[in-house]
């Protein structure tokens, strides 16, 4: 299962169902002779006398461990190697064009660790010389901005900066799903979705600088500096609040190079393909852009032919991260079900749970902050039987809108689109522990 | 110069900043003018990165291509992706296809109706403004050379492709003169709407009331016989990898076993293994270069554009590759030769094009190749 010579695999690896069912009712004595033959050394194993791992103290009880700085730049244990960002098999052809998935089904909280922040590339991904990277701030035309500017990282880093946490998921997140199941783990149903803590400068100090009129100028062109020098049209409403961020900072550090390093535009709420990352410049205009990702892609297909343009908001949505699909129940009895929930509209007011395919729901509580366009933690005890069960969440925010099922989005939105699904997800427990992707009618 | 432009400018824009800073909730003690920082961007440089074109065209350099030209330039820089015809689905989704005259005529395309699906959605299928794709090849095109056509360039090369798609004749020629007629012949020129709720703002004219709303209902919502309408069959298990090596392996759950050995790959793993042996004899091993030597030409020259080291991309993987031609004596020539020349039919349809790269590189990721493409 696994070559890393450090890393034993944990008995339900190498376990098959029957000796699980074993395990579950208590019939473990079989065990130690199994991690014997698995792994030959020193894994934790119960006998008569009690439990290995505390009879026989281990070798970091009794040796000297590593000093100061011996990592200069710490990196995760190498316990930790399960916990990777992953492409989808099939979802695109060429990974310089592609997306690798978040591992929510690992994570705690609310904040996602950089190095496993969702990746959505368009043209590849670059790491850039902060020191040779600018950002040009001009109109669409002479007078839409009393003087055009450019900014060096030096100048946006003098600048006073906020720090906000905010959700991110590419529109597309959810989008193998519209018309059935297709993939089996919330890494692949949920992952283009991560949380940082974002600092930088808002958008809206810049355009002062350079004297915008905003009579005229309704709408902003980002663009990035890599190939694709990918163009989206943003939101002036989110603008002129304050909202949009050209950030540098990411969780405490720069942004990290496949997140859009040194510069990248933060436009909370609204789906991920708009934080443009690279930015190197900004137009105001007096029209919108109906760039390649606004016209031929990020666009939703309604059952009546028309495509819908400009779609932005990632609107209330939630999904419940453990117990989730291709993962096992071990043992009969308490489980805490926990998960997140977010909206690009606003705050998280309150998330149900229903362990009986929505039959009947309870409130869930949600867990530490609870913040303006942010993932929120939830967590909900539950008693698992041993019988099969439906586990859904449900998120409502702040405004009022509920997350639908799948049968009310399907009644508006058909089945054929691709983005903003925020369908209620079910995840199905089976007698055996399995828990499985299923969408039920 | 510069200075002198700031000051005079930088107090213009005091009041605003200090309004605008007061309602975002920045405190006061920030809202001062910013005194010295930044400067003015030149015409020049604006003129440098100022390449977008929007719909009503303002941006679009004069110019112009013909879809012959564009045809030429399409089968050099364009076919080896998106196929002879813009047909090709192995590479990036379709260019052309599915749309008619008489959706010219009305302006939606009919195979994105309900009843009309279409097995894809072509580009054409959803182009309502000519500008979008004039201005992504002029800023995107090609794959690995992006920025590298000039509006001529570009002009031909939209031809072509609107050409493909029966939208331009074969004698036709696209300029900033006539592009205008052209758009109003797109085949979903009015297929798009912004009148929806999902724009925050009131520039579309947009609802804000959102169009689906979920149900708040707590108690006895479903039939107790609810139907698992939708699972992933047992076949497609697999596909995804194991996932007992995607969850923590311990803590309250685990991944489940999901994974089946591929026994086509073990084969190929053997042969590998024994044309290495074989080709240490022949070659001279002491010159062959390490992967860390290789990567830098690889990615100077974008071989990994279309080449992954274990997994196929637009062409073959290195690994693949090595594996062909391992323990052939003349291998390292031939490869430095395909390398700068390109080729097709070896590795499937779609042409690998001739490279710019310089004969010392090709013969280093060659001799790199013919020796097994090792880490």
């Amino acid at each position: 299962m696994r070559s890393s010579p450090f890393i034993r695999p944990a008995p339900e690896g190498f376990l098959s169902g029957e000796q699980i069912q074993d395990v579950r009712a208590g019939r473990r004595g079989f065990l130690a002779a199994a991690l014997a033959t698995a792994s030959g050394a020193a894994t934790a194993a119960l006998t008569p006398e009690g439990d290995s791992a505390i009879l026989s103290l281990p070798a970091h009880s009794k040796g000297l461990g590593q000093g100061a700085a011996a990592r200069g730049y710490g990196v995760p244990s190498e316990w930790e190697k399960n916990l990777q960002r992953r492409e989808s098999p099939g979802l695109t052809r060429v990974s310089q064009a592609g997306v690798s998935f978040c591992p929510l089904q690992s994570l705690f909280g609310i904040v996602t660790p950089s190095g496993l922040h969702f990746e959505r590339h368009h043209q590849g991904w670059w790491d850039i010389d902060p020191s040779g990277h600018r950002l040009m701030v001009n109109g669409s035309d002479a007078l839409m901005l009393k003087k055009p500017m450019v900014f060096t990282l030096d100048d946006l880093m003098r600048l006073p900066p906020v720090s906000r946490i905010h959700f991110i998921e590419c529109g597309a997140n959810t989008g193998m799903e519209w018309g059935n199941v297709s993939v089996p783990t919330v890494q692949y149903t949920h992952g283009m979705l991560s949380c940082s803590e974002f600092t930088g400068v808002p958008l809206m100090t810049l355009l002062q600088m350079c004297g915008a009129d905003l009579k005229r100028g309704k709408f902003v062109l980002a663009e990035g500096a890599d190939g694709s020098s990918m163009t989206r049209t943003i939101p002036m409403s989110l603008i002129e609040s304050g909202q949009v961020l050209v950030a540098y900072g990411q969780n405490g550090e720069m942004l990290r190079p496949e997140n859009g390093y040194p510069l990248r535009l933060v436009v909370p709420g609204v789906q991920g393909v708009s934080w443009v990352k690279y930015l190197r410049r900004i137009e105001l205009g007096d029209q919108p852009y109906a760039t390649k990702d606004e016209t031929l892609h990020y666009v939703d297909l309604m059952p009546d032919g028309l495509h819908r343009q400009y779609t932005s908001i990632q609107e209330v949505k939630s999904v419940i991260t453990s117990p989730s699909g291709g993962q096992l129940l071990l043992a009969k009895g308490f489980h805490n079900i926990t998960g997140l929930a977010w909206s690009g509209r606003g705050k998280v007011k309150k998330v149900d749970v229903s362990v009986d395919g929505g039959r009947n729901w309870q409130a869930a509580r949600l867990d530490g902050l609870v913040l303006d366009k942010c993932l929120t933690r939830f967590h909900f005890p539950w008693n698992w039987s041993g019988e099969t069960a439906l586990l859904m969440c449900r998120a409502v925010d702040e405004t009022g809108h509920v997350q639908p099922s799948y049968t009310e989005l399907r009644k508006v939105r058909g089945t054929r689109g691709i983005y903003h699904n925020n369908a209620i997800q079910t995840w199905q427990v089976q007698a055996s522990g399995e828990v499985s992707n299923v969408q039920v009618s | 110069m510069f200075r002198f432009l700031e000051v005079s400018c930088g107090v213009a824009g005091h009041a605003f900043a200090v309004a605008a800073l007061a309602a975002t909730g920045i405190a006061a003690a920030h809202a001062q003018p910013f005194n010295n920082i930044g400067r003015p961007a030149t015409p020049a440089e604006i003129k440098a990165w100022d390449i977008d074109v929007r719909p009503d065209f303002k941006g679009l350099p004069t110019g112009q291509g013909s879809v012959k030209r564009g045809e030429q330039i399409w089968e050099a820089q364009c076919a080896s992706c998106h196929g002879t015809f813009g047909e090709s689905n192995e590479v990036f989704p379709p260019m052309v296809g599915y749309t008619t005259a008489k959706d010219q005529q009305t302006g939606r395309v009919a195979r994105l109706n309900l009843d009309g699906d279409a097995p894809t959605r072509t580009s054409l299928m959803k182009l309502a403004h000519l500008s979008t794709l004039w201005d992504y090849i002029y800023r995107a095109m090609p794959w690995t050379a992006p920025k590298s056509l000039s509006p001529d360039d570009v002009y031909a090369v939209t031809a072509f492709i609107l050409n493909l798609a029966n939208v331009l004749p074969d004698d036709g020629t696209l300029s900033d003169k006539n592009i205008r007629e052209v758009q109003a012949r797109l085949p979903n020129r009015n297929g798009l709407t912004s009148t929806h709720s999902l724009w925050p703002g009131p520039e579309f004219g947009s609802k804000s009331k959102p169009d689906v709303q979920g149900s708040t209902c707590t108690r006895n919502c479903t039939p107790v016989d609810l139907n698992v309408a939708s699972s992933i069959p047992d076949y497609a298990k697999p596909a995804h990898g194991n996932l007992a090596e995607q969850s923590r392996p311990w803590g309250p759950v685990r991944g489940v076993q999901t994974a089946v050995l591929d026994q086509k790959v073990l084969p190929a793993l053997v042969n590998t293994a024994q044309a290495a042996m074989k080709s240490g004899v022949n070659e001279q091993t002491s010159a062959v270069p390490s992967r860390a030597q290789v990567m830098p030409v690889l990615q100077q020259n974008a071989c990994l554009a279309c080449h992954g080291m274990d997994n196929r991309l637009v062409g073959p993987s290195f690994r693949e590759i090595a594996t062909r031609y391992q323990g052939k004596a003349d291998a390292g020539a031939y490869l430095a030769q395909r390398i700068k020349e390109g080729g097709q039919g070896v590795w499937g349809s779609i042409a690998m094009p001739a490279q710019a790269i310089s004969v010392v590189d090709a013969q280093v990721v060659a001799k790199w190749l013919a020796a097994g493409a090792k880490p």
